[in-house]
């Protein structure tokens, strides 16, 4: 056991590997399936920063993704623009929505289950919206029209592009969120979840840190927004903006293990998968097999490892570690 | 001008009756939180479970629409307080996050079994009560809507009841107020917890078996019902009995008033915006007086 543990570094570098040349020697089906454990990955990261690091449970976080997707797309399919571009006004408008919401809520000292409620609602409320506008497709939603083969355009034969796209804003979400997490930003964002009315009593001011941190998170999932929507070349109300892109992008962070700069990854690496799986041998006769096996997980990860796999990964090596520490020691330790 | 006037009027009616309903509906999960300071994010699909409950009842047993209530109260009472011991009371001292996203897991195992086993199909009872109406004027009144009216007011009356006039009420408001001197005048406060759930839940029963003769079935009504509830009890008040079913009553009417004034769905976009206003401003709910 206590090998196993030391090899885990090793093992996740081997994992990386894997990732980097996947697409080299996978067929589609399973590039398909790296492209969903990244871009959930991906999500869950976003996801994150505002929920895991700064403790602030959003459970409408489709609401980000689904402006990313809607913007760009609009500025696609109406307006002729790449997605290139239009991903980053997502983004932009994602943040200003961010920043809105993060002030609007911080400010009246929305709290807990109460700012749970509030960007379920707004979130809800999005899809009711845009249901409603024309000029966004309605609840038809909208198509993003296949223009060949046209890099600049954001779109690619096969899946192999997509993968490496993804896989690079993965790679980007995780230093960004690696490198926050080490600063006093990071610091501030755990004193804030940990103890707020210290946190304030030290000077940290809360109200700028969870702004901040609804900002920058609301941001990154709109950019995974204009590519969820250009990966899948259709989006709708329900599908971007609704209550189950909010749950499962949460779901992987949950249970990879919140507040960690992995955890959001392991959580859909591990998933992502058995999810797939479930869905393909249980197939039509049982649609939301996948849906219940995230709703056991979840609920068995609340239950008995709350901190998630990487949270009890923690444990279990700090155990091992002290325990060698103690025999090295003559159990003095 | 008068088509309006009458349109109107339909819209008041039918909001109101609706609005009875979503009192009921919310007076469980707004006790609930109450007592043990828990958002049960599975409220809806609890819900859910009863009118398959009651649909199957009246469907395929032949029962009566109102008696199923003998079967889905019960049957909520139990399956809350099996839910709640299983899985609530084991990490009610973890950060109430946990709590939410528990229910939230709770809540996506019932909607998937519910698809496993029923499909997307929506399924509606077809009951002798279903199609009768009494004509006021120009204004329809729907037979089973005005008795789900009348059964959720006589429900919320013996919740009511039981709250304030029987011991098991008491320690549930004892409980509610302050947990720890509740302990300290003999109150048990883990099974007032258990019980709470419990009756919360068969609120649930009560309004399932009022609402299927003229609502249908459906893995995903839950989801509609949840969203209902909690808008309704963060405008009466989180915790707030009374609260709630005067809210109830007003979500009622903002949505059939809405849907009658504003094109396609925007009606629904007219209650979460009160919604988020109330949270924003007033999160003790309109009858509340304290702050948080």
């Amino acid at each position: 056991m206590n090998e196993l543990i030391h090899k885990i570094p090793l093992l996740l570098m081997v994992v990386v590997l894997v990732a980097l040349g996947l697409p080299s020697f996978a067929g589609e089906y399973v590039i398909h399936i790296g492209v969903l454990i990244l871009f959930y990955a991906y999500m869950a990261v976003a996801w994150n920063i505002l929920g895991g690091y700064a403790g602030q449970h959003s459970l409408g976080h489709a609401l980000f993704m689904g402006i990313g997707a809607y913007t760009s797309t609009y500025f696609f399919t109406v307006l002729g623009i790449t997605p290139w571009i239009g991903m980053w006004v997502g983004c932009l408008l994602a943040g200003l929505v961010g920043w809105f919401i993060g002030f609007m809520c911080f400010r009246y000292g929305l709290k807990g289950p109460y700012f749970c409620l509030v960007t379920i609602a707004l979130a809800e409320a999005a899809v009711y919206l845009v249901t409603n506008l024309d000029f966004l497709g309605g609840s038809q939603g909208m198509e993003v029209t296949w223009t060949g083969n046209a890099p600049r355009m954001m779109q690619f034969n096969g899946k192999t592009a997509y993968y490496y796209i993804i896989l690079v804003m993965l790679a980007a979400a995780v230093m960004l969120s690696a490198r926050i997490i080490k600063r006093r930003f990071g610091y501030q964002m755990v004193a804030v979840r940990e103890n707020e009315d210290a946190a304030e009593a030290l000077g940290v001011d809360t109200l700028k840190v969870k702004i901040q941190a609804t900002v920058i998170s609301a941001m990154l999932t709109a950019l995974g927004g204009t590519f969820f929507a250009q990966y899948f070349t259709y989006i709708n109300p329900r599908a971007v903006l609704g209550e189950d892109p909010s749950i499962q992008i949460l779901l992987f962070a949950i249970i990879g293990g919140t507040g960690t700069v992995w955890g959001p990854v392991v959580g859909a690496l591990v998933l992502v998968p058995m999810a797939e799986y479930f869905r393909s041998t249980l197939g039509e006769s049982h649609t939301g097999g996948h849906i219940l096996l995230y709703g056991v997980l979840m609920v068995l990860v609340i239950l008995f490892m709350p901190n998630g796999i990487l949270g009890l990964y923690n444990k279990v090596r700090g155990q091992i570690l002290h325990a060698g520490l103690r025999e090295k020691k003559g159990g003095a330790v | 001008m008068v088509f309006s006037l009458a349109l109107l009027g339909q819209a008041l009616v039918t909001g109101l009756l609706i609005g009875g309903i979503f009192s009921l509906v919310s007076v469980g999960l707004s006790m609930i939180w109450g007592v043990m300071r828990i958002i049960n994010f599975a409220h809806g699909e609890f819900l859910m479970v009863a009118m398959y409950i009651a649909f199957f009842l009246v469907a395929k047993g032949g029962w009566d629409p109102y008696l199923t209530i003998l079967v889905t109260a019960p049957a909520l009472f139990l399956i809350g307080m099996l839910i709640f011991q299983l899985t609530i009371r084991p990490i009610l001292k973890d950060p109430p996050i946990n709590l939410i996203l528990l229910t939230v897991g709770i809540s996506l195992i019932l909607q998937s079994l519910a698809l496993m086993f029923f499909k997307a199909d929506v399924r509606s009872a077809n009951t002798i009560y279903t199609h009768m109406n009494i004509m006021l004027g120009s204004v329809v009144i729907r037979g089973p809507q005005l008795i789900s009216f009348v059964g959720a007011g006589v429900a919320a009356l013996a919740l009511y009841w039981l709250l304030h006039k029987t011991d098991i009420g008491g320690a549930i408001r004892a409980t509610a107020q302050n947990s720890a001197a509740a302990t300290l005048v003999g109150v048990n406060v883990r099974n007032t917890y258990l019980l709470a759930f419990g009756i919360g839940s068969a609120s649930l029963g009560v309004a399932a078996s009022l609402i299927i003769p003229f609502y249908y079935a459906s893995p995903t009504v839950g989801q509609f019902f949840g969203l209902i509830a909690y808008v309704v009890v963060v405008l009466g008040g989180l915790g707030n009995f009374l609260g709630s079913l005067i809210a109830g009553l007003i979500i009622g009417l903002t949505e059939s008033v809405g849907a009658a004034v504003l094109p396609g769905s925007l009606a629904r976009l007219a209650t979460f915006g009160l919604f988020i206003v109330m949270l924003l401003f007033r999160p003790q709910g309109i009858l509340g007086g304290k702050q948080r």
